[in-house]
């Protein structure tokens, strides 16, 4: 098992229990575990699921997870 | 449709037909091509030759969804270059509906110090608009808070206002044209590029538009116009961005705060850093989350203008429950909040506020507060000083002018080396050195320092229109050069840009636009010709430019960015000058 810590931003906080939106908050994760599969872990809508940062780069959902790794998840957005 | 020119000299007015070379324009496009045509490159901004353009996109003033926009153009008295600058309001579709081509205000009255309302009405009997001039005396000096509601008074509550604050009447390189919102407040602004002041240059403080019995836009193929306008509110009401109670109708523009932070991008006290610690707090889901928890209801977000789909002007409120000010924009809330150092949405929304009332580009203001920050004037965080600096400006006490003019104006006179504007324009929220193609956007667009030019932020950060590297400077002059081209058209076509989350991933979308216009022009425009019909208004806005003494030189991102690491990521700007220079080289 491994420690990483979670941000779930705007439409996706309301799929976590108590959580605040943009909160970190640190998760046991077992070793080698990919984005894919921390959203099923989180019971994140896939489909909602657009983009991913891993300490603060995009990353594909197939990229596996190390340690101490910070990873932000968002449903589709735009502005400006 | 018609030419609607007025010379400020003698308070008259003059219409003409609209000639067969700008039948076709329209928003950005009439704009650019009149300044190009008949504004001298090298006239001072604020004499007497400049002219000030309205014009009202081609579909404007139709069932188009979300196309109530109107450009404003004119050289810049902040840049020195061409200048459009565009906003959502009633204003624009009233004024499409009078068959108003383009507003030409011309001339500068002798007499200082007196002002002039135009009130423009539909003349039933002529079959045209009409012009009146009545001083603006009573309206002039003062809080356009305060003024709005008179200004209904005086010409009906059916009236239309744009208008200038006192930033304008100071002669501000930071001063915007205020448009009212469906509110009927001074809320909705062509903010960027002082044409605040070169309205009020020409003595000219508001433009009232009642378009009572006015005939509305003459459509020459219904059924095709028709059929595009379904096709592109289909795609706003399917893109999880753009749909009803999707993420600009629930958090508003600053969603955004959270994810230009996550990726490291959010310009933080004054550009010295990509990530705030206080971006949580003041991002667009604390606005969501603190509106709900001060009414006790979830309240989503409305539009600043008839018939937008997208809707996604929100509202902040006091403690109490009463309405503090609409609308905390992404942009407004970084320039005031993050860039700043300022993590509470009270103080933020303040200013914003302040802005709408003094007449103030936000994003000017908030990058101007932040040099001054860094020069030790105020402490960086400091919210309650940051309202007083603002109140200065309105003021036009003397520390007021230095920021009024501009954050490159402020950076000259403290002696900030980290000024963050290319020319003399400063940048919004996205940081050139996390985000290198919007860097190029910045360095190269015609208009200084501009995020809307081009926004190569949806694949960039978002992955909406594609995929790419933010870190990366590879393809980023044809991935801008391709992002300014068709947002030129987009501007010109008076849809809101923001309906491009939809377009640029739904096809039909964009092929519903281009139905739309080739609806109401008759025209047999393709999709692929957006973006050579944006790339000639480019070329002539480039021309204008150059004309003025803005050449390549000048598209150039600030120095320090060169050679100051950004943290998180540590990454300098590394797109080269050359590949800068391909941008418009290769146009
Ligand atoms: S999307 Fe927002 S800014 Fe654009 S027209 Fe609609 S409400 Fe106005």
């Amino acid at each position: 098992m491994m420690r990483i810590r979670v941000k779930v931003f705007a439409t996706l906080g309301r799929h976590i229990a108590g959580g605040v939106t943009g909160a970190p908050f640190p998760l046991e994760v077992p070793d080698a575990t990919t984005i894919a599969d921390l959203v099923r872990q989180l019971n994140l809508p896939r489909e909602e699921v657009k983009v991913a940062f891993v300490n603060g780069r995009t990353r594909p959902l197939d990229w596996p997870l190390q340690p101490e790794d910070e990873v932000g998840i968002f449903p589709p957005i735009g502005g400006g | 449709m018609w030419i609607l020119r007025l010379n400020m000299n003698d308070r008259t007015y003059r219409l003409s037909e609209v000639p067969e070379a700008y039948k076709n324009l329209g928003g950005r496009g009439t704009t650019s091509t009149i300044v190009h045509d008949e504004v001298p490159p090298l006239c001072h901004p604020l004499g007497p030759n400049n002219k000030l353009v309205f014009a009202p996109g081609i579909v404007t003033g139709t069932a188009a969804p979300t196309s109530a926009r109107v450009s404003a153009g004119a050289k810049s008295w902040l840049t020195g270059g061409i200048k459009e600058s565009n906003a959502g309001s009633s204003w624009a579709s009233y004024f499409a509906n009078m068959q108003i081509k383009a507003l030409i205000v011309e001339g500068q009255p002798m007499e200082k110090g007196k002002y002039w309302i135009t009130h423009l009405t539909w003349d039933d009997k002529a079959g045209k608009p009409k012009a009146e001039f009545l001083p603006a005396d009573p309206y002039t000096g003062k809080d356009l808070y305060e003024v709005f509601p008179k200004v209904y008074e005086q010409f009906g509550t059916r009236a239309a206002i744009a208008g200038c604050g006192v930033a304008g009447e100071y002669g501000y390189g930071n001063s915007g044209i205020a448009f009212n919102d469906l509110g009927k407040r001074p809320s909705r602004y062509s903010g960027r590029g002082g044409l605040g002041a070169v309205m009020a240059s020409r003595r000219l403080k508001f433009i009232v538009l009642d378009s009572k019995g006015a005939p509305g836009v003459p459509i020459a193929n219904q059924g095709l116009f028709d059929q595009g306008a379904k096709k592109l509110a289909e795609a706003l009401r399917e893109h999880a961005i753009t749909k009803p109670k999707g993420g600009l109708n629930t958090y508003g523009t600053a969603v955004l705060v959270n994810i230009m932070n996550e990726a490291g991008g959010l310009p933080t006290r004054n550009f010295s850093s990509g990530r705030f610690e206080g971006a949580a707090k003041i991002a667009g889901e604390a606005i969501f989350e603190g509106v709900k928890n001060r009414l006790g209801k979830e309240v989503y977000n409305h539009a600043c203008s008839p018939g937008c789909i997208i809707q996604c002007s929100n509202t902040w409120y006091k403690t109490d429950g009463t309405e503090h000010t609409s609308c905390v924009e992404y942009e407004s809330d970084w320039a005031l909040g993050a860039n700043c150092g300022i993590d509470s949405l009270d103080d933020v929304a303040e200013m914003v506020r302040l802005c709408n009332a003094y007449g103030l580009d936000t994003i000017e203001t908030g990058t101007a507060l932040a040099v001054a920050m860094e020069a030790g004037v105020i402490p960086f965080g400091d919210g309650k000083k940051a309202i007083q600096l603002v109140h200065e400006m309105g003021k036009g006490t003397p520390m007021g002018r230095i920021l009024g003019g501009g954050t490159d104006f402020a950076g000259r006179a403290f002696g900030v080396t980290r000024v963050p504007t290319v020319k003399r324009q400063s940048m919004p929220a996205y940081e050139p050195r996390a985000v290198k193609g919007m860097g190029v956007t910045y360095a190269t667009t015609t208009m200084g320092a501009d995020h809307t030019a081009g926004y190569t932020i949806a694949p960039e950060i978002l992955s909406v229109g594609g995929k790419v590297d933010p870190l990366s400077p590879e393809g980023k002059a044809a991935l801008s050069r391709g992002f300014q081209a068709t947002t030129a058209f987009i501007d010109s076509t008076g849809h809101c840009l923001f309906i491009a989350f939809a377009i640029l991933d739904i096809a039909s979308g964009f092929e519903g636009m281009m139905e739309e216009c080739n609806g109401v022009l008759g025209t047999n425009w393709k999709s692929e010709d957006a973006a050579k019909i944006g790339g000639e208004i480019l070329r002539k806005e480039r021309a204008f430019n150059e004309a003025a003494g803005i050449g390549k030189e000048e598209d150039r991102i600030p120095e320090f960015m060169k050679y100051e690491p950004l943290p998180p990521h540590n990454q300098v700007f590394d797109v080269s000058d050359k590949v800068l220079d391909s941008v418009y080289g290769e146009l």
